[in-house]
């Protein structure tokens, strides 16, 4: 861990990516992260940990500290005190390009500056494998990952001429081309339409039943019930709970979290767990 | 991973169509610049005030690189060897310095009108450049110009650069306000530069500030060629990157970018390019602004090729406008950076009233 430092400055030397995590391998943890922004205490004392092969959602009011949390876990927000492992080492010990093997992170808001091609923007997703020996999965993920979120159609038109549902279909897109065991994804459903949130949380689902670790943001419940291993609950920066949503969705808590009455019942037909807000008649 | 693998999905995408065309478009545009490149340095090299057929320039060159051809007589050989190539040279380094640095700083600002005319650094530099003429400092020799207009392009690029961003990005007006705001004082500097200068120095000043190449010798070019090779070898190592960058900072970081070794990289070498521009040329603006625009116009924002390729057009759009500049009102000559500017700022005239419309107002 001396030599980190030095290989930093080197451009020769080449990244090693990670060997595949066993199921149940913590592949992203924090433990008592406290995060100041703006001298406001964002997050208090948060001790959360990613296993591979489960899909994580953080819910939880606005400001309750969700972003925080997934920038803290994506080493972009530097913790105040804690630590933060990403695959059993304080982020601060890997390097950029390390870090790029072995998570990719969705941000809230795609922007870019230049007008690229929809299949350009998602081909900079295996940025981190160039020169490597999987440089030749190169072609095979873009096409894989395009034709999964669906904007195969649009391969060829410009980032900037695409509709907000679309744009966040193509970072999605970008991210798992990426192909990394660790996914960090910051409100993936918000800007889609119900067949593409099913289908984005369908997608993750798979990723983390293949052996990947995959947490999202969510505000929908429902969405949380229906597709998520464990549920956080986040609460004016701390975790308020955490385990499988049957556990932790109970109505008292969630009206008491969210300051609003909330149902909790399981659908007629099928059995599965509903969320709703409990609305007058 | 392994669900990923499945290979029921298609492995090419239904609509290739663009950046494959995009491709094809690069190779073609390369091959016609340096098309243009080869037909233009000859025809540059015999127009003149004495004028010499584009075969005895070829001949004179094979001679000289001892490939045969033929020596022509001594007046044609010195105007030829002393005259033109150092200005066609001069042209073409500064003019892909110009252009490349273009390139860079809108890859770096992640703004389509960051131009170091525009915003303030060749003004930066040439403070250092007249600051230097006017005390009449040499004791670096010919680099003199070269190191302070650097040291000057340097300071400007980092204070417009920490000025103008805030939040990761760098909007359009905060951009051309800070270009307006360093211009003025750079402007300022001069002006007091040439009131404690004398009047030779004064003279010298004023002229180079126009921008032209009409003092162009040997001894200049190898005065440019170290900023300029340097800056102009540095900048293609790191095209991916500045297309990574396109993404925002967070985003390029999390695909492994050093985003902040990469900005230090990239200022130095953008300051280098400048200063190789400038220190001999005065401030020519706007070809870092026309060239990488038309390019980007043309075959896509890739910097793998905008990078080079705006070196590549910038060089032979600098030739061609050097070569009008100096026989259009024959036998005067008029400023090649008057020349520039009367084209160029119209185009940018109108990319401005294009990007507000895009972005529906400043506000």
């Amino acid at each position: 861990m001396t030599g980190l430092k030095l290989t930093r400055f080197m451009p020769s030397s080449r990244p090693v990516p990670p060997p595949p995590a066993a199921p149940g391998d913590v592949l992203a943890e924090a433990e008592g992260v406290r995060v100041h922004l703006g001298g406001r205490p964002v997050l208090d004392g948060v001790d959360v940990r990613v296993r591979a092969g489960e899909l994580l959602a953080l819910v939880g009011p606005n400001g309750a500290g969700k972003s925080t949390l997934l920038g803290a876990l994506a080493a972009d927000v530097p913790a105040a005190g804690g630590v933060v492992r990403v695959h059993g080492r304080p982020v601060s010990h890997w390097s950029a390009p390390e870090l790029a093997l072995r998570r990719a992170v969705l941000p809230q808001a795609a922007s870019l500056s230049f007008p690229f091609a929809v299949e350009e923007v998602v081909r900079m997703g295996r940025a981190p494998w160039a020169g490597g020996d999987r440089e030749g999965e190169d072609d095979a993920a873009v096409a894989e990952a395009m034709a999964r979120t669906e904007v195969t159609g649009f391969a060829g038109r410009p980032f900037s001429a695409l509709s907000g549902g679309e744009r966040a279909r193509v970072a999605l897109a970008r991210v798992l081309a990426q192909r990394a065991p660790l996914l960090l994804l910051d409100e993936p459903t918000a800007a889609l339409d119900l067949r593409h949130q099913e289908l984005v949380l369908r997608l993750c689902r798979e990723r983390a039943r293949a052996g990947d670790a995959v947490v999202v943001v969510l505000h929908d419940l429902a969405l949380g019930a229906a597709y998520a291993d464990r549920v956080a609950i986040l609460r004016s920066g701390g975790i308020a709970t955490d385990g499988p949503p049957a556990e932790v969705f109970a109505e008292g808590l969630l009206s008491e979290v969210y300051d609003q009455p909330v149902e909790v019942f399981p659908h007629p037909r099928t059995g599965a767990l509903l969320v709703l807000p409990r609305r007058a008649p | 991973m392994t669900v990923l693998d499945k290979p029921a999905t298609p492995r090419t995408p239904a609509d290739p169509a663009a950046p494959r065309a995009r491709r094809t478009t690069a190779w073609l545009l390369t091959a016609a610049v340096a098309a243009g490149l080869l037909v233009l340095v000859p025809v540059a090299a015999g127009t003149g005030a004495y004028p010499i057929p584009v075969g005895d320039v070829l001949g004179s060159l094979l001679h000289r690189t001892g490939l045969g051809g033929t020596e022509l007589d001594r007046v044609a050989e010195s105007v030829l060897w002393n005259v033109r190539f150092p200005r066609i040279v001069l042209a073409l380094l500064v003019g892909a310095s110009l252009g490349c640095a273009g390139a860079l700083m809108q890859g770096v600002f992640g703004n389509p009108l960051a131009e170091p005319g525009v915003i303030g650094v060749s003004s930066g530099a040439a403070v250092g450049a007249v600051g230097a003429i006017a005390f009449g400092l040499n004791f670096l020799g010919t680099w003199t110009v070269s190191v302070f207009a650097f040291a000057s392009g340097l300071v400007t690029v980092l204070v417009v650069y920490a000025m103008s961003r805030s939040g990761g990005r760098t909007e359009v007006v905060t951009l051309i306000l800070t270009g307006i705001a360093v211009n003025a004082f750079a402007g300022a500097l001069i002006g007091l530069f040439l009131f404690f200068a004398d009047t030779a120095a004064v003279n010298q000043i004023t002229f180079w500030q126009l921008g032209s190449l009409a003092q162009a010798t040997w001894p200049k070019v190898l005065a440019v060629l170290p900023c300029a090779a340097l800056g102009l070898g540095l900048a293609p190592l790191y095209a991916r990157r500045l297309d990574l960058l396109a993404l925002g900072e967070r985003p390029a970081r999390h695909l492994g970018v050093d985003v902040e070794r990469l900005r230090i990289v990239l200022v130095l070498v953008i300051a280098l390019l400048t200063a190789a521009a400038v220190s001999v040329a005065g401030v020519i603006g706007f070809v870092g602004l026309v060239v990488p625009h038309l390019l980007r116009m043309a075959a896509g924002p890739g910097h793998r090729f905008l990078v080079p390729g705006s070196a590549l057009l910038g060089a032979l759009v600098l030739l061609a406008a050097d070569l009008a500049a100096r026989t259009v009102a024959e036998p005067a000559e008029l400023p090649l950076g008057v020349l520039t500017a009367l084209l160029g700022s119209p185009f940018f005239f109108w990319l401005l009233r294009r990007t507000r419309r895009r972005q529906g107002g400043w506000a």
